[in-house]
């Protein structure tokens, strides 16, 4: 167990550094930097370049700007965004918590929704009720999120009067839960749809098994039988797509912060991705990277939870 | 009984002078705007967008001001703004302006011919290291005649120009010459500037919003009649038009409406007062003259006789899109060529067919027909309102022979790529600050210009330009500009298809918003907006 622990730890290290080295040069590899930006788009005298270029100095070799970023990211500076002329921290960090709660009430409300569907679709298998929640699940799975939000927003306009877009100073409780309520249900749609169908199809798979016959005829009761038997082995692909979703939903908050107005890290990334502007692009993909590696590891320990077996082998 | 004499005195005044009377403001409350992006920094100077001067415009004061209560702006409806006055020399090489005195920065600095003295000495590259108050200056070559600025005393400063040029006031005029506080450094000009305008930064948080609230100490007694202006960043379109349906804001962004989305607009909230007016953008063709086969004229002329731009206006704003050559024409423009005069250029005949028939015969004999069509790739900047008249460009020049291939740019390198000539054709959007030819001439089509994007060369026009500049005479400087604008449109210097026509809309109890019809840049100070609550 020792032994997995510091191995898997070694990986997320080396991983985490591929990664660095692959985001900086890819970020560099891509026409244009800030400077051509500021400049070229303003119209201003070609002759600023060079001296933006330098005062931001990315001018300098690119292995000497990547031992500059690790240096300061050792010692947790994070460097000075171009655009804004602040540092990148003070950009970056208060608005990672307008992500995470999106994220986690999005991942929340798929596991809500989609695992107990997933187990009443298996077990109604081919009822109406089944069908009801294959159709739903497949409508998750083809509607866009932006398309859904702008329906959300859409309605609540139409209905309520109110358009439910981020506000920093939320009046009341309601407002705050509606702000990012909808949003993380718009975005929790699909993955929860995901999980639904992932969760129906590995019961039924466990439903067949020899164990779960054993277990009806030593007398087990429904619920049991599903619920203590079938649910807990057919959960093992479900907490891997689990991880995955919670790791990527960062692709889909990027649409769903655009049409809600969230002002949270995805929109920031791509604005600042348009922008060049490295220092805050290196640091939030970095961020990504560690918590995208940190789900992998989490799954990896709730498979041991969840089957013993996984210990012994290790 | 006396007060009603008053009131009706008082009425007769306004409508007479054409004014709203004075007692009918209510001062108070807090206007809400929808932003479209976010802007790259507040400091005016430094950017060409609208996107900062909209919000950023009310935190500054001018020298002088185009009027905020004419629609157009033109030389005639100059105000004083931090100038109380201005004279000129005998030959007309000197500006000299009488500031206001007391006015200070909203930091409680006084302000002074030293600040003005340092913001153009910034703007002509004159500042030395101390005084820099730039990192960049898009518009250095608007005051290329500017030698030195001097200050007599805090309160005169004059304007020492290399020659005369009746243009130098306008471009003092408009929302891009605020006045800077020389003794901000220039990062926080950049993030929460200091200015002596109505209104002062509280908050410019990126990707979220601006906030704004009224300076008690505003020179102009009684003014501004806000409380507050709030700009929320909102970069999706459909969520900001959702937003001003819901009430959420009081306006939406400058030219946000389009003629599709007014129909919903208005549908969804009938009482919202819209009004379409000219941007002075207009979608212009590149040709880069440069570059195999675009080297012969024939070829460049077949281009602009294969344009229908009513068919370009019909699809992309219902038909409300102007017709112009290189200045927007009049009522909207002050300086353009009249329309009568239009259908004589290159480009804007009436009769299409014999337009086509002449540039197939052009295509034909420069060696292409249908069945040896001329492949080029069109390159556009990847943003809708620079993709969809380029494709609808591919779909006209098919017909003379021409098969077209799109090429969307990333907006990053756009500018760049065009700069040094690695296109053959695109598509641009060309937005002038102020309604003057000097600024517009110099910039886009002066030989040595960075920004002459079609590298147009040619001595005579080089001549005129500086001949219309220093020309003190109104009505033979427009002859002059006329002229201009038909050698340019002769030579496919760089076609134009249209000047865009747009909607800003808002809630009826926003009230004393007077929109400037010649360029989106100018009149958002909002000192003269009100709530009607």
């Amino acid at each position: 167990m020792g032994a997995y622990l510091v191995r898997r730890f070694l990986l997320m290290v080396l991983t985490l550094f591929g990664m660095s080295v692959l985001i900086f040069v890819m970020l560099r590899l891509v026409p244009g930097n800030i400077a051509d930006i500021l400049v070229d788009a303003s119209g201003a005298d070609p002759a600023d370049k060079a001296k933006i270029a330098h005062e931001l100095g990315i001018d300098r070799p690119i292995a000497a700007q990547y031992v500059t970023w690790i240096r300061g990211l050792a010692h947790g500076d994070l460097g000075y965004a171009y655009v804004s002329e602040r540092p990148a921290i003070e950009e970056i960090a208060p608005r990672i918590p307008i992500s995470a709660k999106l994220a986690g009430m999005a991942i929340f409300f798929a596991i809500l929704f989609g695992v107990p569907l997933g187990v009443i679709s298996a077990v109604r298998q081919n009822t109406p009720l089944d069908y009801f929640l294959r159709v739903l699940s497949l409508s998750g799975l083809s509607l866009p999120s932006f398309w859904l939000g702008l329906l959300v927003l859409m309605a609540a306009v139409h209905w309520f009067g109110a358009i439910p877009i981020y506000d920093s100073n939320p009046h009341g409780f309601l407002q705050d839960v509606a702000m990012l309520g909808l949003p993380a249900m718009t975005v929790g749609f699909r993955s929860s749809a995901l999980i639904m169908r992932l969760t129906r199809s590995s019961m039924l798979e466990v439903l067949r098994q020899d164990y779960v016959r054993t277990a009806r005829s030593k007398g087990a009761t429904n619920a049991s039988v599903n619920y203590n038997h079938a649910l807990r082995n057919a959960l093992l692909p479900v907490v891997t797509v689990i991880g995955i979703e919670a790791a990527f939903l960062v692709g889909g908050l990027i649409v769903t912060e655009t049409v809600f107005n969230i002002p949270g890290v995805a929109r920031f990334l791509v604005e600042a991705i348009l922008w060049r502007d490295y220092p805050i692009v290196q640091n939030l993909v970095m961020l990504i990277a560690f918590v995208v590696v940190t789900m992998n590891f989490l799954v990896d320990m709730t498979y041991m939870v969840l089957d013993p077996r996984i210990k012994f082998a290790d | 009984m006396l007060s009603r004499w008053a009131i009706l005195a008082a009425s007769c005044a306004a409508l007479v002078t054409g004014a709203v009377p004075a007692f009918a403001q209510k001062s108070g409350g807090t206007l809400r705007i929808s932003h479209r992006d976010n802007p790259p920094s507040a400091s005016i100077h430094e950017e060409s967008t609208i996107s900062v001067n909209q919000p950023f415009m009310a935190v500054f004061n001018n020298l002088v001001v185009f009027d905020p209560k004419e629609k157009v702006n033109s030389p005639d409806h100059i105000v004083p703004d931090l100038a109380e006055s201005w004279s000129y020399n005998n030959d007309k090489t000197q500006l000299t302006f009488k500031l206001r005195q007391g006015v200070k920065w909203h930091d409680g600095k006084p302000f002074t011919s030293a600040d003005v003295k340092c913001t153009w000495d910034a703007l002509t590259g004159h500042a030395d290291e101390k005084t820099a108050i730039l990192r960049k200056n898009p518009r250095k070559l608007w005051y290329s005649n500017l030698k030195e600025v001097k200050t007599n005393g805090d309160f005169e400063v004059t304007f020492v120009l290399g020659r005369p040029q009746p243009s130098f006031l306008s471009m003092l005029a408009g929302g891009y010459s605020p006045v800077y506080s020389c003794h901000v450094p220039e990062r926080v000009m950049r993030s929460k500037p200091i200015g002596t305008g109505p209104f002062k930064v509280v908050e410019f948080k990126r990707n979220e919003s601006i906030k704004l609230v009224k300076n008690p100490d505003y020179w102009k007694k009684g003014h501004p009649y806000l409380d507050a202006i709030d700009w929320k960043i909102v970069p999706n379109r459909s969520t900001r038009m959702l937003g001003f349906q819901s009430g959420e804001f009081d306006m939406t962004f400058d030219s946000d409406v389009t003629f599709p989305l007014l129909k919903d607009v208005k549908a969804n909230k009938p009482d919202a007062v819209c009004e379409a007016r000219p941007t002075n953008v207009s979608s212009n063709l590149l040709v880069n003259r440069d570059k195999e086969p675009f080297n012969n004229p024939d070829i460049r002329k077949a281009m602009v006789l294969a344009l229908d731009i009513h068919a370009f206006s019909q699809i992309l704003s219902q038909g409300h899109d102007i017709e112009g050559a290189a200045m927007l024409p009049p009522p909207a423009g002050f300086w353009g060529m009249p329309k009568e005069m239009l259908p004589s250029l290159l480009g804007h005949s009436t009769d299409r067919e014999k337009s086509l028939a002449e540039a197939r015969e052009l295509m034909k004999k420069a060696g292409y027909g249908p069945d040896k069509p001329l492949k080029i790739k069109i390159s556009t900047r990847n943003i809708a309102i620079y993709r969809d008249p380029a494709v609808i460009l591919i779909d006209q020049l098919k017909q003379i022979y021409i098969d077209g291939e799109l090429e969307p740019i990333d907006t990053t390198i756009w500018y760049s790529k065009i700069q040094r000539g690695d296109y053959q054709v695109g598509m641009n959007l060309t937005g002038v600050g102020i309604d003057d030819p000097d600024v517009n001439f110099y910039e886009n089509y002066y030989s040595t210009s960075d920004r002459n994007y079609s590298r147009y060369k040619n001595p005579e026009v080089d001549k005129l330009i500086e001949q219309q500049s220093a020309e003190q005479d109104r009505d033979k400087r427009k002859q002059l500009v006329w002229k201009i604008e038909k050698i340019l449109a002769d030579d496919v210097a760089r076609p134009i298809i249209s000047y865009n026509v747009s909607n800003t809309c808002w809630d009826p109890k926003v009230k004393g918003l007077v929109l400037q019809v010649n360029s989106i840049y100018n009149g958002w100070r909002f000192e003269d907006v009100w709530l009607d609550k």
